[in-house]
């Protein structure tokens, strides 16, 4: 993870095999516990989601960035900046409604998924990646955006690309009057 | 000492981290002899100095102990009602202890909620659409610095009115609690902050801070 120069405190880095080791022994443990993919799905949501709210916090305070002001900003903040800052890789955004309250992320490279080729038969639903649904949708909630986020399409399953699906739920009217 | 607190309220008002940075404030104690030269008035819990401010003893100043033995609020050690205490003069000469009083914890807590709510009135009444709130508190002893997060935690420094580079301070006040309380996995959110390592950046950024910051002379 990138730092701000001048902090002193460890500066070394943690290897990114060990990272991308950690979370797929993480998923096949949980596969191991679960037999539905439903379930695993949603226990890494979870966690992702325990992970989003406390993420927010330290992206704010690194990036210092001010309050975005509309959706397509927040899915572009979300893809450009914080996505390169925790993974380094930046996903393209494009808005897939109307109404302007859903946009797909398109992932081009996953470093979660260096390792893995394809599901295996049984587990065929299992979204893979499915805790970074979790840490997004966690780290929109804690700014006051509720949101749905889910992989549309996902290489692993045999789609052509990777793509992960913001949905905003509408409170844009609360957040006019609720002191942010 | 030219920070002199720093508190850390979650979304809902209440507070979670309070640290006070000042030097110990020095408390005079001296000797009197009937009758009372300072005017002495009962004031919330405590008596309090009204007038004749001398020698160190100002007006504001609590009483902290009568011979040596700490009061209690309105009351001597032993019982007895201060003020009745010293009107007697059989009970003098009498040595009595001065100081300003400390805020307790009950006190902060609800000082940090008062300021909360104000700071919601703060950017309720404000002109323009999508205000900050309440930045800075001044007054001639001290500022009050507040930053509010995106997500609704809101960090306030006090500082001596001279003080520079608290803006800086609080950002970075906000990264010191984003490592040190968000990522520890037993600290849950919006409950007080008792993480040591907190504890320790945190002086470590206040006294950096005060380094830096340019102070006038004589403080």
């Amino acid at each position: 993870m990138s730092r701000p120069p001048g902090r002193k405190q460890d500066s070394h880095k943690i290897s990114r095999e060990l990272f991308v080791l950690t979370y797929g022994a993480l998923v096949a443990q949980l596969c191991k516990d679960y037999e539905k993919d439903e379930d695993v799905n949603s226990c890494l949501d979870r966690m992702g989601y325990g992970i989003g709210v406390r993420l927010i916090d330290d992206f704010l305070a690194r990036s210092a960035m001010k309050k975005c002001r509309s959706y397509s900003e927040t899915a572009d903040t979300i893809a450009q900046v914080a996505f390169k800052m925790y993974l380094g890789v930046t996903p393209s955004v494009t808005c897939s409604s109307p109404a302007g309250n859903e946009f797909s992320l398109i992932l081009d490279k996953n470093p979660l998924v260096d390792f893995v080729e394809e599901l295996p038969a049984e587990r065929a639903s299992l979204c893979y990646c499915n805790l970074l649904c979790g840490v997004i949708r966690g780290a929109l909630e804690m700014v006051h955006l509720a949101a749905e986020v889910t992989f549309l399409q996902d290489r692993l399953r045999g789609d052509a690309v990777t793509e992960i699906g913001i949905t905003f739920l509408r409170k844009a009217e609360d957040r006019k009057h609720k002191r942010n | 000492m030219a920070i002199f607190s720093v508190y850390v309220v979650n979304k809902a008002g209440g507070l979670i981290y309070q640290l006070d940075h000042y030097a110990p404030r020095a408390d005079t104690e001296k000797t009197f002899s009937f009758p009372l030269d300072l005017v002495l008035r009962p004031h919330d819990e405590r008596v309090v100095v009204a007038f004749g401010q001398r020698d160190g003893i100002r007006v504001g100043h609590a009483v902290l102990a009568i011979n040596g033995a700490e009061v209690n609020g309105r009351f001597t050690a032993d019982g007895k009602d201060v003020m009745e205490f010293l009107s007697n003069p059989a009970n003098y000469p009498v040595s009595i202890r001065f100081g300003r009083h400390r805020l307790s914890s009950n006190e902060k807590l609800m000082l940090a909620s008062m300021f909360h709510s104000l700071f919601a009135i703060g950017s309720q009444l404000s002109p323009e659409v999508g205000s900050s709130g309440i930045e800075m508190l001044e007054t001639d002893t001290f500022k009050l610095h507040c930053f509010q997060t995106l997500t609704g935690i809101k960090f306030m420094v006090l500082a001596d009115p001279r003080q520079a580079g608290i803006d800086a301070l609080l950002r970075k006040i906000y990264e010191i609690y984003s490592d040190f309380a968000l990522k520890n996995p037993f600290y849950s959110l919006e409950m007080p902050i008792r993480c040591e390592l907190f504890d320790q950046n945190l002086k470590l950024a206040l006294e950096v801070a005060e380094k830096a910051g340019p102070f006038g002379p004589g403080s």
